[in-house]
């Protein structure tokens, strides 16, 4: 039996403020306990919270935690650990407190993470504990009492899309973003009682005073940061008698509204967000698309799969789903297109089943678009000619124009980036043709104002994968092939590397 | 006048001649630059009794992924219009041995026109769309090899748009956009 160390202060104590763990579920708090100076967290807790195995190994002297095949060892006399044949060091080794044992709070981000297959990222300030491509937003409030106004002043970083609420008394500013990493609020000044960021979401509220007017609010976004800007008057009834400015109150108000009004003013919607998918099973109808020689028809097996992704990624990711066919019926190209650009969507697939000249073509291929010299030239016009249009609730918004045939043409990067994932997690499942990327002038691509790709996932004039196209199993395979490549698009969606 | 008198004035029209056609030859650039492939097709052609040109053709493979560009006799012809038409009408015709066409059989061509900017209009009857075999492979082989087979033979075309039934076409078979006019592109010829 492994004699791990016990800590002199053999039950610890709680830290002042609890960490709090953020995922895209949302936050809640983890148990730590303070060991000299040191904060740790029982492995327990670890292992349910990251559906890691923990078991204590006498043979490597410490500590194993396996996920996935891949292992840590903590030690139980060195504060360090050992990563896939790495070492790590940390703050303290493995610690054991009554029955159970604990290891410092870094080593999550520090031996955790790199066998992990989310981020993982602990913020010391904040107390919080990032798990997952999760956007956390920075946010430092200030008030100022300065003459008749009092204003309010919200510094958000990096720039986020901010959905203002106003109503008798209060203003309730919603930050798209997972969770927020609030600064010190301040308190109570001028005709601005209370200032209270959310603690459970993504909220900041402001309680205005008796004797606040209307407020005004404003918002402006640069590219690295969104400040939003509450300008409070005095109500008029109270101007005569009060010229001077008001001073803060002793104490806040006794309740506080933490509810948006219904039907209040919103300021554009969410940013780049993958909430709806397209999925277009290519042809149907009188269009059979191929034919195999033994008869199966390209336009039921792309259907067949496109039935099976969409359930995955609505079921699996939350997503959206919106089919251009879900019978068997003809729908023009554009029809498609529109279907896609109608639903707002935030990703295009279109699936099929390719044909070739010679019964030995075999393997799935992934198309993006490639625009000819038009293309090209309306993509640069569009770009140079964008129109800015106030938004309602303050602020400017973007309008790019473009033709509804080239829309395609804003998104052809961010459209390579999910053929090549496409066509990564298909190689892991089925057999790949010679040219497995390509960027041709398709059709369906052209009018989609998404980032769009095609998949052809087989070859039916070839006999073997004909049979294999009509099977349960292949069909299941090229649906979570697809499901996994879109869930890495929505990472890269929302954390594109480099952005 | 003399029996040698006739034999130099029959010389000097033979002369003649074969001058012209040698002119008319490199003015519309027929033997045009071709990669070095197989010539082995072009022999055995039913039009060597009559003047014509080699020109390169496209079909299938033998992968049935990549066209394989063919030196073929083609009938030779007064002009830009009338030279297109004879080359693509050899384009539509059966493949020599061992390569496969990949225009669908039936496919007659209707019309065939060049404006002044260098844009060719090639107008192929609609079997060229409703007897396809489908698939984006063979739907961009069958374009790439009108495409090419049209800019490579003819220097004064920049670009050919497809039509289909004298209309333009979204599509030959639901994959490939007809809408504007293609370039040459040979990134999908292989060397043999």
């Amino acid at each position: 039996m492994l004699v791990l160390a016990t800590l002199s202060l053999a039950q610890g104590t709680a830290p002042a403020t609890p960490l709090a763990l953020i995922t895209r579920e949302g936050r809640r708090p983890i148990p730590t306990i303070i060991l000299n100076s040191q904060e740790f967290i029982a492995l327990d807790d670890v292992a349910s919270m990251f559906q890691v195995a923990v078991r204590e190994d006498a043979l490597a002297g410490g500590v194993t935690v396996s996920y996935k095949g891949r292992t840590v060892v903590a030690s139980a006399d060195q504060p360090m650990a050992s990563v896939n044949g790495r070492v790590v060091t940390l703050p303290a080794p493995v610690a054991r407190v009554g029955r159970r044992l604990y290891v410092p709070i870094d080593f999550l981000p520090r031996a955790l993470a790199p066998i992990y297959d989310a981020p993982i990222e602990l913020r010391r300030a904040p107390r919080m504990l990032v798990v997952g491509n999760v956007r956390v937003v920075r946010v430092v409030p200030r008030i100022d009492a300065v003459g008749p106004l009092t204003r309010a002043t919200i510094e958000i970083a990096p720039a986020a899309l901010v959905s203002v609420a106003t109503d008798a008394g209060r203003v309730l500013l919603r930050i798209d973003a997972d969770a927020l990493e609030v600064g010190p609020t301040p308190p109570g000044t001028g005709l601005i009682d209370q200032m209270r960021t959310g603690d459970q979401s993504t909220t900041v509220a402001i309680a205005l005073s008796p004797r606040a007017g209307i407020p005004r609010v404003s918002t402006t976004t640069t590219s690295d940061s969104t400040r939003v800007l509450i300008e409070v008057p005095l109500a008029p009834q109270f101007q005569d008698t009060n010229a001077a400015p008001v001073p803060p109150l002793a104490t806040p108000p006794a309740s506080f509204p933490t509810q948006p009004a219904d039907a209040l003013p919103l300021l554009p919607p969410a940013g780049p967000r993958l909430q709806t998918m397209v999925i277009d099973p290519g042809h149907g109808g009188d269009d059979l698309g191929v034919r195999g020689a033994k008869g199966t028809v390209e336009k039921q097996v792309a259907l067949d799969v496109a039935r099976r992704l969409k359930t995955l990624v609505e079921t699996r990711l939350g997503v959206r789903v919106v089919m251009t066919r879900d019978d068997d019926r003809a729908v023009t190209l554009d029809e498609r297109d529109a279907v896609a650009n109608n639903s707002k969507a935030d990703l295009f697939l279109s699936i099929h089943v390719n044909g070739a000249l010679s019964p030995s073509v075999a393997g799935a291929e992934v198309y993006y678009l490639r625009l000819d010299r038009e293309g090209e030239d309306a993509r640069r016009n569009a770009a140079a000619t964008e129109l800015v249009l106030p938004a309602v609730g303050g602020g400017t918004r973007p309008i790019d124009m473009i033709r509804w045939d080239l829309a395609q043409s804003f998104h052809v990067g961010d459209s390579a980036t999910f053929a090549s994932m496409l066509e990564e997690e298909l190689r892991k499942h089925i057999p790949m043709g010679p040219r497995p990327v390509q960027q041709e002038p398709m059709r369906v691509l052209a009018g989609a104002n998404m980032p769009a790709s095609l998949v052809e996932i087989a070859y039916l004039t070839n006999a073997n994968q004909e049979q294999r196209a009509q099977s349960g199993d292949f069909q299941a395979n090229v649906a979570q092939a697809l499901y996994d490549a879109v869930l890495r698009f929505r990472s890269y969606l929302e954390a594109p590397p480099g952005r | 006048m003399t029996r040698t008198r006739y034999i130099e004035i029959g010389a000097a029209v033979v002369a003649v001649a074969l001058t012209a056609w040698g002119a008319s030859r490199v003015l519309e650039r027929m033997v045009s630059p071709v990669p070095q492939q197989s010539t082995a097709a072009a022999a055995g052609s039913a039009v060597a009794s009559v003047p014509h040109i080699i020109a390169t053709l496209y079909y299938a493979g033998s992968d049935g992924q990549s066209l394989a560009a063919i030196k073929r006799e083609v009938p030779l012809a007064d002009g830009v219009l009338a030279q297109g038409r004879q080359i693509i009408q050899s384009q539509l015709e059966a493949a020599p041995m061992p390569y496969v066409s990949v225009i669908p059989a039936g496919t007659t061509l209707r019309a065939f026109y060049v404006t002044d900017r260098g844009d060719a209009f090639v107008d192929l009857s609609p079997e060229i769309s409703t007897a396809h075999p489908g698939g984006s492979t063979t739907e961009l082989l069958t374009v790439y090899a009108l495409v090419n087979a049209v800019t490579t033979n003819l220097s004064s075309v920049q670009r050919v748009q497809i039509l289909v039934g004298g209309k333009e076409a979204d599509t030959l078979a639901g994959h490939v956009d007809l809408r504007r006019p293609f370039e040459r592109d040979t990134s999908l010829v292989k060397t043999p």
